[in-house]
């Protein structure tokens, strides 16, 4: 059992893969290594795509390694097995967005990334530190995280999902700001699992044992 | 709801952290990553490490310390002092901190600030702002450690900042810092009134009151602290359990 986390020059990388180590060792789950190399993202068992940074840099990041976006594309969609976007990572899974110019997603979750703009004008964007979570939909990948939990958000950016079955999880910041998103092999958190302690924490063992 | 976040700085020179008052006057006070730790198991929100030496030589202990933090706290870890370029920005990002943050190179060149945020977001720019008062109302920025002036409003700066790409402005109140006198509260609430990015505030803090303070009367979306909590006259929860009784939500 391989749990790739995908390597595109795109920031946090130590962080999420000393998380997903410390719980692959806990659950038995395997190794986990991080690659931007399509033949070992091909054969791998769950693929983690995370994200710090613009939109269209990491899109054209990933799409800039040859053949590592058809690999990804081809875990998903063919080999079907479970894949979870992180924060931009996250963001990718849209159809589009639209931070500095309009850009492809993967268009996996039906949803569109947009400006976050609070109702109330005097919060700050981003949209940074712990927020609790509203949960809308159970799921295995949330198993013993609840409504009330605190993770970490830091992004500028939201998905606004046109299929609101789709949103599995949200946050107050003057308006909803969608949390965790889902369908199928597939699930993403906005927020930094990796930095959000217990319930991150507890979030990545679950994906590591999930079976979907 | 998001709270406010309470972020222990730790001051690092050759591996160790040390706190001085007024940016002189330095002492030890103990292991980075072993104050990391128990800062991670006490709930702070946030980690701050600053590199107050910002030389070549220190820079390999400041990636050290960031990947044995990294593989120890789960929580966000940012990392500034002596940050010129994007490569610094990347590097520490690899090492393992979550957000940068640019000082004397951003008041230099505020491009700087773009080509980091372009590759990497807004969101882990942080531009750290050192003002000292020159007049009432009125705050300019000094760098290199406080030593060299440079005739630039911190208000103005402020929103330089912003526009050119800062996710986030660290502002530090030379004339408060290591003073347990206070934030500088006039400074703090005309920067947040100017800025539409989240403001940590830092320098000066003394009591429980004070942190109240930074959020009900300066506006700050965090507060940052360093001898209180080292030297251990409050700990993390006595704080969040004070400033929740204030009425200002923490996670508890």
């Amino acid at each position: 059992m391989t749990t790739v986390l995908i390597d595109y020059d795109s920031g946090n990388l130590h962080s999420a893969q000393k998380a997903f180590e410390r719980m692959a060792a806990e659950v038995g789950a395997g190794d986990v290594i991080i690659t931007g190399d399509p033949d070992v993202v091909a054969k791998a068992s769950r693929v983690v795509l995370p994200g710090d940074g613009a939109y269209p840099h990491c899109r054209d990041e990933l799409h800039g390694i040859s053949g590592l976006a058809d690999a990804i594309i081809e875990s998903v969609e063919v080999r079907a097995v479970p894949f979870m976007g992180i924060c931009v990572g996250m963001q990718l899974l849209a159809q589009k967005g639209y931070e500095y110019q309009e850009t492809e997603g993967f268009g996996w979750i039906d949803g569109e990334v947009q400006k976050i703009t609070p109702a109330d004008p005097s919060l700050p964007v981003p949209h940074m530190g712990w927020n609790d979570l509203v949960i809308d939909t159970a799921h295995p990948v949330l198993d013993g995280i609840k409504t009330g939990d605190h993770v970490y958000f830091v992004h500028s950016w939201q998905m606004v999902l046109n299929d609101p079955t789709q949103r599995l999880a949200h946050c107050d910041y003057a308006g909803d700001v969608t949390a965790i998103v889902g369908r199928d092999n597939i699930i993403g958190a906005q927020f930094h699992p990796e930095k959000s302690q217990d319930a991150g924490l507890r979030m990545i063992a679950n994906f590591l044992q999930w079976a979907p | 709801m998001l709270k406010t976040r309470i972020i222990p700085c730790l001051d690092v020179a050759n591996g160790r952290v040390v706190k001085g008052v007024n940016f002189v006057d330095i002492v030890d006070a103990g292991d980075p990553v072993e104050s990391a730790i128990r800062y991670n198991d006490m709930g702070a929100d946030e980690l701050c490490f600053l590199d107050i030496m910002a030389t070549e030589e220190n820079r390999g202990t400041m990636y050290d310390l960031a990947t044995r933090t990294a593989e120890a706290c789960f929580m966000p870890l940012t990392i500034g002092g002596g940050v010129r370029t994007h490569v610094d920005v990347r590097n520490l990002l690899l090492a393992g901190a979550d957000k940068v943050s640019f000082n004397s190179a951003a008041v230099a060149n505020p491009d700087v600030l773009t080509e980091a945020a372009l590759r990497f977001g807004s969101q882990c720019i942080v531009c750290a702002i050192d003002a000292k008062t020159v007049a009432p109302g009125r705050w300019e920025i000094f760098t290199h450690g406080g030593r060299r002036a440079t005739g630039i409003d911190a208000v103005e700066f402020a929103l330089t900042a912003q526009a050119k790409g800062a996710g986030e402005i660290l502002l530090t109140s030379m004339d408060r810092d290591g003073t347990k006198a206070g934030f500088n509260l006039p400074l703090t609430k005309a920067i947040t009134d100017a800025v539409s990015i989240p403001v940590i505030a830092s320098g000066g803090v003394g009591t429980l009151d004070h942190l109240v303070d930074g959020v009900t009367k300066g506006g700050a979306s965090a507060v940052l602290a360093a001898s209180i909590f080292h030297f251990g006259t409050y700990t993390i929860p006595q704080a969040k359990a004070h400033m929740d009784a204030a009425g200002v939500p923490v996670r508890l």
